[in-house]
């Protein structure tokens, strides 16, 4: 990817909760880039360091969380360098969030209106009462919702739970950021208003040319919506590429076999499922070698001493397992005997 | 559907209404499960899908009725256990061994100061189910063995498992008295993806080995159509289709199994892509306040005026397969259904 095009980009980030049972390291050294007008889907289990990961770029992260290494940048600037003032702005004009749930993201006790326009003045002083207000309906009418004057003297609770994620969406939209991260926005509606969501989403995302960090475990949204996708397991990002490529031509064991996990609406007859033995491994005693080698059927000797680096397998498609290294490896312990 | 195979539990006209916070001169109610008929024959699992504050929830518990039925008739094997008109209304712990439920919140359903053995072990009490403590021990370790626990989980409070492991332990304290019945209560969704499957291997295998019969609770079509011999549809309170699950997924007769099916995500990027979607508009009315007639149509795409009077009956339009909608009335067979079909493929 050529520099110029680079809106994101993470190298090597870490972070760790400092909890009384000892550190849990929650995001272990990621990298990405994410270009302008893409759209990246960070899939994982929970607990997989997803949301913490997201919530380190917008500056959110809560205590006993810490970065404690690599870098953030966004277009050239350095994230983590940033005073809390210089983040407060930077959030909402240059990026803004979506939550899992609208409910407990919306103010109970003030109005649409009231939150949409504030969000308006809080980021320009100038902005008259009237031009916000105006700006606020448009920007309701944008994301679907109709009659936008009632709605905007209506209260959060009057609202249905689909029209409350629109109204989240509006707001996160109002300024015009360049970056959406997106968490789990779909997760607690229903199908057919995630359908209509992703739908609103999408339009939204051709027309503002916002780039989107679309965070799901739901392995039909991402590939209904994304561009590339970043698998997650423990931390650690185990599988990148294409969707096509993540969905036709996976790599990694545990993207392999998330896949075949699933039951699919598509397919014509009913197999039994091939189900991931084993738990997700605890954080706060993570294996020496590879995070998924306790539960990955072609676990290697390497792979619970070391952890495996990235291989190319394909354009822009990377993968890390020691799977990928295999000849390698058994030249190496050619020459060891 | 063969006439040979015996009807387990069979729902005839089954109401439960909640009441509600309305005025002096006023009863209001929430129509949570509104005159649905279906019957679950032995061994097949049926599915039953729908959106939330459909009233999939509520019909399963009406049907064990941990909730008291508002009107109906419910027959378990033969003998009717709750009947409005007739004045029946069974004791039901003898029934309890018979149908058990497994519940959606594997933490919350499990009382946090209770062993795993004393949770399990409590439903072999009261149905006085074992003569001494010895036997007791042993069925509670066989039954920790059946779900893939250890034994020596028994001594454990559920706070120390993770959600699957919970999960697991509710089934086990379902499958302690032996049931032939079980409401599977969205067992799975509170569960990460890669546990998901195990517990659904694990119902399927208990199913063959105990042929248990199951009613299959859940809002992922997906996982039901997997899991379920049938499926029913639900759509605010009322059971607007009803067929055999390949039949219902590839063949939807009903608008609004059409419309939440093409609603489910694919993974598959391609197939994204090209398929077409048929979106609804707006949301779910308010059963406190349901629609007249047939109550899909306010979202309903082929809405005509006989809808907004009528409430279409639930009938046979294929062998096996039920729909309620006046559409297929009017055009009669199951032909029609997939012309229709093929004409929303070309919008």
């Amino acid at each position: 990817m050529e520099e110029n095009k680079t809106l994101l980009k993470i190298e090597d980030l870490k972070v760790s909760f400092f909890t009384p049972a000892g550190e849990v390291k929650a995001v272990d050294g990621i990298s990405y880039t994410l270009g302008y007008n893409e759209v990246m889907g960070i899939v994982g289990e929970s607990g997989s360091g997803k949301s913490v990961e997201a919530y380190s770029i917008i500056g959110l992260l809560q205590n006993p969380g810490k970065v404690i290494g690599g870098s953030i940048e966004f277009e050239g600037e350095d994230l983590l360098a940033f005073t809390p003032e210089q983040m407060r702005l930077f959030r909402g004009n240059k990026v803004s969030m979506i939550f899992q749930n609208p409910m407990t993201c919306l103010n109970p006790v003030y109005t649409i209106g009231n939150q949409l326009t504030e969000v308006l003045n809080c980021h320009d002083n100038n902005i008259s009462k009237k031009e916000a207000y105006d700006r606020a309906v448009e920007m309701l009418k944008l994301v679907g919702i109709n009659n936008p004057e009632k709605r905007m003297k209506q209260y959060p609770h009057e609202l249905s739970g689909g029209m409350r994620q629109r109204a989240m969406i509006a707001m996160a939209l109002i300024c015009s950021p360049k970056l959406l991260i997106a968490d789990e926005p779909t997760t607690a509606l229903d199908v057919t208003i995630q359908a209509q969501i992703l739908e609103l989403m999408k339009d939204l995302q051709k027309k503002e040319n916002t780039s989107i960090i679309f965070i799901t475990h739901n392995l039909g949204v991402v590939a209904e919506i994304c561009d590339r996708v970043s698998v997650m397991y423990a931390g650690r990002i185990v599988e990148q590429g294409t969707v096509n490529e993540i969905f036709y031509n996976p790599q990694h064991p545990y993207t392999k076999k998330l896949l075949a996990s699933i039951p699919r609406l598509d397919e014509e007859t009913v197999e039994r499922l091939v189900p991931i033995e084993g738990t997700p491994i605890d954080l706060l005693n993570p294996p020496q070698g590879c995070n998924f080698g306790p539960r990955c059927s072609d676990c290697m000797k390497i792979c619970l001493r070391k952890k495996p680096p990235f291989a190319e397998v394909g354009e822009g498609h990377i993968s890390a397992c020691w799977l990928h290294f295999k000849d390698m490896i058994e030249k190496e312990a050619e020459k060891d005997e | 559907m063969s006439e040979e195979r015996k009807k387990l539990v069979e729902v005839t006209g089954l109401k439960k209404y909640f009441p509600v916070k309305g005025n002096l001169f006023e009863k209001k109610y929430v129509q949570a499960v509104e005159s649905v008929s279906l019957s679950i024959y032995k061994g097949e699992t049926l599915g039953l899908v729908g959106e939330s504050g459909c009233g999939k929830t509520t019909l399963g518990r009406t049907i064990i009725r941990l909730y008291e039925p508002t009107d109906g008739r419910i027959v378990y094997d033969g003998t009717p256990i709750y009947d409005k008109k007739e004045k029946i209304s069974v004791r039901m712990l003898p029934y309890r061994r018979k149908m058990q439920i497994i519940f959606q919140d594997p933490s919350g359903s499990l009382d946090p100061r209770m062993t795993v053995g004393e949770i399990i072990g409590e439903s072999l009490d009261i149905h006085k189910l074992t003569s001494s403590k010895a036997e007791r021990t042993d069925r509670i370790r066989q039954l920790l063995e059946e779900v893939g626990l250890n034994t020596e989980h028994a001594n454990r409070f559920p706070h120390e498992f993770s959600g699957g492991q919970q999960q697991r332990v509710g089934i086990a304290r379902a499958l302690a008295v032996e049931p032939e019945f079980i409401v599977c209560d969205e067992p799975i969704s509170a569960l990460d993806v890669s546990i998901q499957s195990q517990v659904v291997n694990m119902l399927e295998d208990l199913q063959a080995s105990k042929g248990l019969t199951y009613l299959f609770i859940a809002h992922d079509v997906s996982v039901v159509r997997h899991i379920s011999d049938r499926i029913g549809v639900m759509y605010l309170g009322c059971l607007v289709e009803l067929a055999e699950s390949y039949e219902l997924c590839s063949h939807p007769i009903h608008p609004y199994t059409q419309t939440l099916l093409s609603a489910v995500p694919l993974p598959d990027p391609e197939k994204n892509k090209t398929r077409t979607r048929l979106l609804l508009e707006g949301d779910i009315p308010s059963p406190i306040n349901p629609p007249t007639g047939c109550r899909f149509h306010t979202r309903c795409p082929y809405a005509m005026p006989r809808c907004k009077e009528e409430m279409p009956e639930l009938k046979e339009y294929a062998p096996g397969h039920f729909g309620a909608c006046h559409l297929l009335e009017q055009n009669g067979s199951h032909n029609t259904s997939t012309s229709h079909n093929n004409k929303e493929d070309k919008e």
